[in-house]
């Protein structure tokens, strides 16, 4: 990330505790009890404590948890759908949780949008209507309001459904009914509460996608909340993770990926990466051709040459590895009258399990580019990996 | 020893008289008011033939429902022409307006602000109770001293009679709006007012008009027991009646407030779903 870039919103020492005895759940909590203890002692539930971080301008971060770990809590304290028990949420200068009721507002208008999980469009009121909504309460006149809300709808690729009813519409339009809203708004920071998670597999893909265009375009800064790992490894800039009301890790997802700040987050990760099958045996290609550890140097180099290869694997009669042969080789061994290519293999070329993570796997491209060899565990050899498929799966876990 | 009776019905009635010798000024003058709104709904409706009010309900069951609403309005409105029950009917539906509109702009407004005050919600909650479940008949007793003999009482009573249901499937149909489009207009910087008037008020309408269905239901029913305090109209029809023994009578008065009734009742439904 840009160090130099600058800070939207500033969230400092949050703790938010339901019930009525607030004071006490957080003493307790500053004796270093836990939300379970807590409410068995108090009957309070700490969703929040202690919370800390910063939204940079522009990123889009990713509040990531399971359910329980306060993440909606969260986001509803970031515009005060839900009163804070204590603790800073700076925004441009002004600190939202000391905010009088008429700066509230005010404050809520220029600086927030909010996309809902259930969509929460008006059903009595048109997709324009819906799209408008945001104008309409801070009074911008019709026609102009009008105007950006068609801009907004053509913007998510609903142009022509704007006299439609929200009903009429199927979930993955409605939830862009929801973002056309949202961008309609032009507020400062649009927040997006578990805006895909009600869409089926396919279509929250495409809202991924578009979402990650959209905010390349618009550099709008961006907090969203999910439950989905893959989801926030897909689109987040920066994640930070929850568990229990408590920040766990925040970082990119490189960085949550490769340095998991604990066993919570490792645990995390070890199921995804298994999901994710970003793996040596995922990028690896079938062996196009291999020579036999009695073949001649004659017969190596003719099967190089048949199928366009700079060098050839070669087997014994188990189909185990014994080394590779390149074609330089191949002809000195000609030169040289060998009869057999076994005294001319090179072991100079890197051999992998099936399992191996791919990211390890393209630190190995940078020495010589041999395709790398993939064996199993009798040392046999089932497939081949070249740099261009490790970048293309790469890629391809990108958009998925 | 004896336990005093706790003389309940005393308290009430000093409270009353107090009331009455206090305030009878002020209740003349609303029941002179009101009585005078009575008289010239009552001239216009009469005023009209009957053929042309005939058409003009049945017009309005065409334009709100449809064709088989209308035709079986004009059948019913044309019995009871040829009943002569047509002034009686006349008489009771002017009733039956006055107090739907007098009880809907009272019922409105504390729906309202019930539903959104916790507090108020609590408070009105058992007085509603109290307005209906107590015998129907009782208001009239009171409403005598404050209004005098006539349809004023009547009025009176039917309001408070009808009413509850009003206020009640107001604060339902407010408070039955998804929690998360609250949170939506929230989250777009909307006021209290805006709120009320982009979100909550058109999302309740429909379970605001079955209230209103019902408090004129209900003011039906009850403009008809009014009779016994003087009110004109079918009630007083079916009152005689039975003073006189004649089922026969009885029975065609009777059916002319069902079709009232039913002529309401289908009227005020299809203009809630035509929402």
């Amino acid at each position: 990330m840009n160090e130099t870039r600058s800070v939207k919103i500033k969230v400092r020492g949050l703790s938010k505790v339901f019930g009525k005895h607030p004071k006490r759940a957080l003493e307790l909590r500053d004796q270093g009890l836990k939300r379970p203890e807590i409410l068995e002692k108090t009957g309070q539930t700490l969703g929040l404590s202690n919370i800390s971080f910063d939204v940079y301008e522009g990123e889009l971060l990713v509040i990531m948890g399971l359910s329980g770990s306060g993440k909606s809590t969260l986001i509803r304290c970031l515009n005060r759908l839900i009163e804070t028990t204590e603790g800073d949420i700076v925004i441009d200068g002004e600190n939202i949780p000391s905010l009088g009721e008429k700066a509230l507002l005010a404050c809520r208008r220029r600086h927030f949008s909010m996309v809902f999980q259930n969509f929460a469009l008006f059903p009595h009121r048109t997709v324009v209507q819906n799209t408008e909504f945001g104008l309409e309460v801070r009074g911008v006149e019709k026609a102009k309001r009008r105007e950006t809300a068609l801009t907004a709808l053509k913007q998510v690729g609903l142009a022509g459904w704007e006299d439609a009813y929200p009903r009429q519409l199927s979930g993955g339009m409605q939830q862009r009914v929801g973002l056309a809203r949202a961008l309609a708004n032009d507020a400062s920071v649009l927040l997006m509460d578990e805006a895909f998670s009600a869409l089926d597999p396919l279509i929250r893909k495409d809202m991924q996608q578009e979402l990650l265009q959209l905010q390349h375009k618009m550099q709008k800064t961006t907090v969203f909340i999910t439950h989905d790992l893959d989801e926030a490894l897909n689109i987040g800039d920066r994640i930070v993770l929850l568990k229990d009301g408590e920040v766990v890790q925040i970082g990119t997802p490189e960085e949550i990926l490769t340095q998991p700040a604990n066993d919570y987050v490792r645990r995390f990760i070890e199921g995804v990466d298994k999901a994710r099958i970003l793996t040596a045996e995922s990028a690896m290609r079938p062996v196009r051709s291999t020579a036999r550890a009695s073949d001649g140097p004659r017969t190596a180099l003719h099967r190089m040459r048949d199928h366009a290869l700079d060098s050839i694997y070669v087997l014994d009669r188990d189909q185990r590895l014994l080394g590779l042969l390149e074609a330089e080789s191949a002809s000195q061994a000609i030169t040289e009258g060998a009869e057999h290519i076994t005294d001319y293999l090179t072991q100079d070329f890197r051999q992998v399990g099936p399992e191996e993570p791919l990211h390890n796997l393209f630190a190995m491209f940078s020495e010589k580019s041999f395709p790398i060899a993939v064996v199993d565990d009798q040392k046999r050899l089932v497939g081949v990996v070249v740099k261009g498929a490790v970048l293309d799966e790469l890629a391809r876990a990108g958009d998925e | 020893m004896d336990i005093m009776r706790i003389p309940l019905g005393h308290w009430i009635e000093s409270g009353l008289q107090w009331l009455t010798s206090e305030y009878s000024g002020v209740t003349r003058q609303i029941a002179s008011f009101t009585q005078a709104n009575i008289d010239h709904l009552n001239d216009a409706l009469l005023w009209l033939p009957e053929w042309a009010l005939m058409a003009l309900m049945a017009l309005a069951c065409w334009r709100l429902s449809g064709v088989r609403l209308a035709i079986g309005a004009m059948a019913g409105l044309a019995l009871i022409w040829n009943l002569g029950l047509w002034t009686p009917m006349v008489e009771t539906l002017t009733l039956v307006v006055i107090a739907t509109l007098v009880a809907v702009v009272i019922a409105l407004p504390v729906g309202i602000a019930a539903a959104l005050s916790e507090r108020l919600y609590r408070l009105v909650m058992p007085v509603l109770d109290f307005m209906q479940t107590m015998p129907a008949f009782v208001y009239l007793i009171p409403a005598i001293p404050f209004f005098g003999i006539g349809a004023v009482s009547a009025i009176f009573a039917t309001v408070i009679f009808s009413m509850p249901p009003a206020i009640r499937f107001t604060i339902l149909g407010i408070r039955q709006v998804p929690g998360d489009l609250i949170e939506a207009a929230d989250a777009y910087g909307a006021t209290r007012t805006q709120k009320l008037v982009k979100v909550q008020l058109p999302l309740s309408l429909p379970t605001v008009m079955a209230g209103i269905n019902q408090t004129i239901m209900l003011a039906l029913s009850m403009v008809v027991i009014a009779a016994m305090i003087g009110a004109e109209g079918l009630g007083s029809e079916v009152w005689r009646a039975i003073q006189r023994l004649r089922p026969g009578d009885g029975f065609e008065a009777g059916i002319a407030v069902v079709i009232l009734a039913m002529l309401l009742d289908r009227l005020t439904q299809s203009l809630r779903k035509s929402r």
